[in-house]
């Protein structure tokens, strides 16, 4: 079961969407919706792909990647399920909590909503692009030090949401970092740890409030 | 006696977490990223039903399917033959692999079920009434009352009380929701079954699936090398498990079958509900006299089978940390069509210290006597009697704390507190390690790292003990070819795997210096010492030993709140926490840990609800746009003080420090109002409502 919400498969075609518009509304603006439904269904006709599987070439951290997957593969599916590439993670498949996060463009984005095959033409960064000649990104290393991580599920995700904020935003206020990072869930609650790799990555200083204590110390 | 080295270069120091850059890396391969040869995607088909009787079932059109490769029933289901009632919507019925995802989901649509549905019951108060819908035929959904007592008399003890407050305390059913959903990649094939599961306990991962899959258990073997988060909840294979060895078995291939967010939401583990009548007195000395509770929640299906017993899936601890002379604890659990609860990180302890630390703060304001004193005249713990002291001055309690709702202006301040209880002891581990000559070391556990910083922790302890860098050390664990090491649940792991570690290495050393004659064979000596061991690389076991680790920690923590009374918004500002261990092992795992618990905690006082809805019998908040998660605005500014009491040895604090963090902002959340909000999430409806203007809830 994808989605509870829909337990009988409900969808609305085109079709029964403009039937039982027809229903309810003005029989000429019915006559004057089926033509314009008519014209787009003969402007698509050319592009019209699938259901089967389709060729298509992504550009993912500068190289080229050809598959062949249905129309209605996510990029997130492509690249989990027809590449080696699983470093961006499937958690909710609803644009809820950016672990699929990738860079299209240099914006972030939701791989998980954004369909594989429209996908095509742009350049795609994913975590396992972001080190160059085998040496780890700025934010990368700083997620290590500040131990910005714990199960590392949602760890890709935040590394993207934070690339793509310093890359617009040299040094960004915590603010920032909280909007930029909005879009991104953890479970294990390793948000104050971000917050500070985030802000170690941008060579803004921030200060832990962690002391340890010797226990015969206290009163 | 054995005992840590006085001088620790690695044990306690900030290094960091040994398996970070693989999992800023994308490289690190998680149970749901491994892709064996010829892999095929699974999913599950799920009751749509809260309770109905299956009347047929048809397997054949999925298989019918392009791409389809194997079509089963959940085994329950298969097991039951014509006699199937499925008990809860999300219920597993069967499961089928493919090629491709979309492949499954065209199958799922294309399996026939036909039911008769049946009553049912979603929420607690529904399923106590005496005509409510039985969950299970053979018993009623209410189980018989768990009564522990102390005194003679309570009507007397209560008598003789100078205060006396009562409250109805309630917690809603929590989901785990760890971000890599439940589920294994499984390959079953003629010479054994390997199986990747997102699992705390490969060991009982490789038993359940041998017994689902009819093999033995020594053909079994379980791969954990990462897993995605579990908070309690991911122990055995569970059925998705099953189905998807079966598939494999079926398909001649290995299936990944990884539950989606909203097959999490429904059938893999919750923390039961609580509902907490409580009625708590002290004499005039302030000293905590009598206590009475009834209380009940739900653990969904699984409340009823135990019912039968007697027993219950939804006892809290009480009266919690306190030792009270007269009291009366009466427990039920309740059962519901929804799916069972199992261990969340500290089970029981949250909803009981946010019942009895808020009914505390009643009855310490209803005496007149500042909340910290009051516990501090009450609390039987040593080692929390310094931590209510050093924290409340870190915390700045004395200046800010005022009388309840005294706050002026409509965004009203409010500072509340409250305690932890947890062992933290654990047993058992076995390790090995392996030299080779050429100085490279590879230690080996059956244990699992769930991200709490298991494999760190091993390299720190061997770095000390033989002299190296943690860098020059190979860990190895999550497999069960490695020695045994058991489940990490209850912060247990810990205390269990550091003792197995310190003998192995200990053990090794030893034997290297005598193999090589190299009288100190740690550091410097170390590539020497190895040269001459030869082609044959030295393997040495070890297991745990006492003296190394032990158990009990307490644990103090101070909220401090912005609640806006025209808006019902709670903002947490800031959490001190306090938190007792033992030796500190890994200094930035642990705080790693302790802003994790709190911050787990904030979602608990806030945001996590499982809402049933009981014209349907439908879970109607599955994922995350609508089950709320803490996310990183939320979260306050969190000082952390741990208490290092190296002469303890080893404690694991995973489950303490979520546990009063939902009370303590609860009591903040009161004393900033002047009245309180006895139920969790504390919404702005519910803070509306508490104030007397949510017309609606009123």
């Amino acid at each position: 079961m994808s989605d509870p919400a829909t337990p009988d498969g409900f969808s609305v075609s085109r079709r029964s969407f403009l039937k039982s518009f027809g229903a309810s509304a003005a029989v000429a603006a019915t006559a004057q919706l089926e033509s314009v439904a008519q014209e787009l269904q003969k402007a698509n006709a050319e592009n019209v792909v699938g259901p089967g599987t389709v060729p298509i070439t992504l550009n993912v951290n500068g190289k080229p990647l050809k598959l062949e997957v249905e129309p209605r593969v996510t990029l997130l599916e492509a690249l989990r399920n027809h590449s080696p590439l699983t470093g961006s993670k499937e958690v909710c498949d609803r644009a809820t909590c950016g672990a699929c996060t990738v860079l299209i463009d240099n914006e972030p984005i939701y791989s998980c909503s954004k369909l594989a095959i429209d996908s095509q033409g742009k350049a795609i960064t994913t975590i396992e692009g972001l080190s160059q000649d085998g040496k780890l990104s700025k934010v990368q290393e700083a997620f290590i030090s500040e131990d910005a991580l714990m199960c590392g599920y949602c760890t890709p995700g935040f590394v993207m949401s934070v690339t793509a904020l310093l890359r617009r935003v040299p040094q960004p206020s915590a603010d920032e970092v909280r909007h930029s990072c909005s879009g991104n869930l953890c479970r294990c609650g390793t948000y104050p740890r971000i917050m500070h790799a985030a802000m170690k990555a941008a060579g803004v200083a921030s200060t832990s409030k962690t002391e340890v204590i010797p226990y015969a110390k206290l009163a | 006696m054995p005992s840590w080295p006085e001088e620790r270069k690695y044990i306690g120091s900030h290094a960091t977490r040994i398996d970070a850059p693989a999992k800023v890396s994308g490289a690190a391969k998680y149970p749901s990223d491994v892709q064996p040869q010829n892999w095929l995607y699974g999913m599950i088909l799920r009751s749509k039903w809260a309770k109905a009787k299956v009347t047929k079932i048809n397997l054949d059109p999925a298989l019918k399917v392009p791409g389809i490769k194997a079509a089963v029933l959940a085994p329950a289901v298969s097991e039951r033959g014509n006699d199937v009632t499925l008990r809860y919507y999300g219920e597993e019925i069967a499961g089928v692999a493919g090629t491709s995802k979309q492949a499954c989901l065209d199958a799922l649509r294309a399996i026939e079920v036909e039911a008769n549905e049946l009553p049912y019951v979603v929420r607690e108060d529904d399923a106590k009434a005496d005509d409510a819908a039985r969950v299970w035929d053979e018993a009623p959904n209410l189980s018989r009352a768990n009564v522990r007592q102390q005194g003679d008399d309570l009507d007397k003890a209560f008598g003789e009380c100078a205060a006396v407050v009562e409250g109805f305390f309630t917690t809603p059913v929590q989901i785990h929701h760890p971000l890599e959903t439940h589920g294994n990649t499984v390959s079953v094939t003629d010479d054994g079954v390997t199986c990747w599961a997102s699992t705390q306990g490969i060991t009982s991962v490789q038993q359940d699936l041998a017994t689902g899959l009819k093999v033995p258990q020594n053909q079994v073997r379980v791969i954990t090398e990462f897993m995605g988060g579990g908070f309690g909840a991911k122990f055995g294979p569970g059925v998705e498990g099953v189905i998807a060895g079966l598939l494999s078995k079926q398909a001649r291939a290995p299936v990944k079958l990884m539950l989606t967010r909203f097959d999490q939401a429904l059938a893999v583990g919750n923390r039961p509900s609580s509902f907490q009548k409580m009625k708590l007195g002290a004499t005039s000395d302030g000293k905590l006299h009598a206590f009475s509770m009834d209380n009940y929640g739900t653990a969904g299906i699984g409340a009823g089978a135990s019912s039968a017993g007697g027993g219950g899936g939804a006892g809290l601890r009480a009266p919690y940390i306190y030792h009270i002379p007269n009291f009366r604890v009466s427990q039920q659990t309740v059962a519901v069509n929804a799916g069972s609860s199992r261990s969340f990180r500290a089970p029981g302890c949250p909803p009981a210290s946010f019942g009895m630390e808020g009914i505390m703060d009643e009855l310490a304001v209803k005496m007149g006597i500042d909340p910290l004193e009051f516990r501090i005249n009450n609390d039987p713990f040593e080692i929390r009697q310094k931590e209510y002291k050093f924290g409340a001055e870190k915390f700045g309690w004395k200046e800010k704390y005022k009388k309840p709702g005294s706050s002026p202006g409509p965004i009203k301040t409010g500072v509340g507190l409250a305690c932890a209880s947890w062992g933290g002891g654990g047993q058992g581990t076995q390790a090995e390690a392996e030299i080779h000559s050429d100085g490279s070391i590879e230690i080996r556990c059956g244990t699992q790292d769930l991200g709490t910083g298991t494999k760190t922790l091993i390299a720190l302890i061997a770095s000390d003990l033989l002299g190296l860098t943690p860098d020059q050390i190979t860990v190895r664990v999550g497999d069960t070819q490695y020695p045994p090491s058991g489940g990490s649940g209850g912060s247990t792991t810990a205390a269990s795997v550091s003792p197995a570690i310190y003998d192995t290495c200990t053990k090794a050393l030893a034997e290297l210096q005598q193999q090589s004659g190299v009288a100190d064979a740690r550091g410097a000596n170390w590539k020497d010492a190895c040269k001459k061991l030869g082609p044959n690389p030295l393997v040495v076991h070890g297991r745990w030993q006492q003296g190394l680790s032990s158990s009990n920690t307490g644990g103090v923590q101070f909220a401090e709140v912005e609640v806006d009374t025209d808006t019902g918004f709670v903002k947490v500002k800031k959490v001190v926490v306090v938190q007792d261990g033992g030796l500190i092992v890994s200094k930035l795992t642990c705080e790693s840990q302790l802003n994790g618990g709190v911050i787990m905690g904030i979602g608990y006082a806030l945001y996590e609800e499982r809402y049933m809805d009981k014209t349907s019998g439908v879970l109607l908040n599955p994922n995350f746009e609508t089950y709320k998660l803490t996310g990183l605005a939320d979260v306050p500014e969190i000082e952390v003080y741990f208490l290092d009491m190296p002469e303890r040895g080893v404690i694991g604090i995973g489950e303490p420090a979520t546990i009063p963090t939902a009370a303590a902002i609860g009591n903040a959340v009161a004393n900033a109002l002047g009245v309180r909000v006895y139920s969790i999430p504390i919404t702005p409806q519910r803070v509306l409502a508490a104030l007397g203007k949510d017309k609606a809830s009123a």
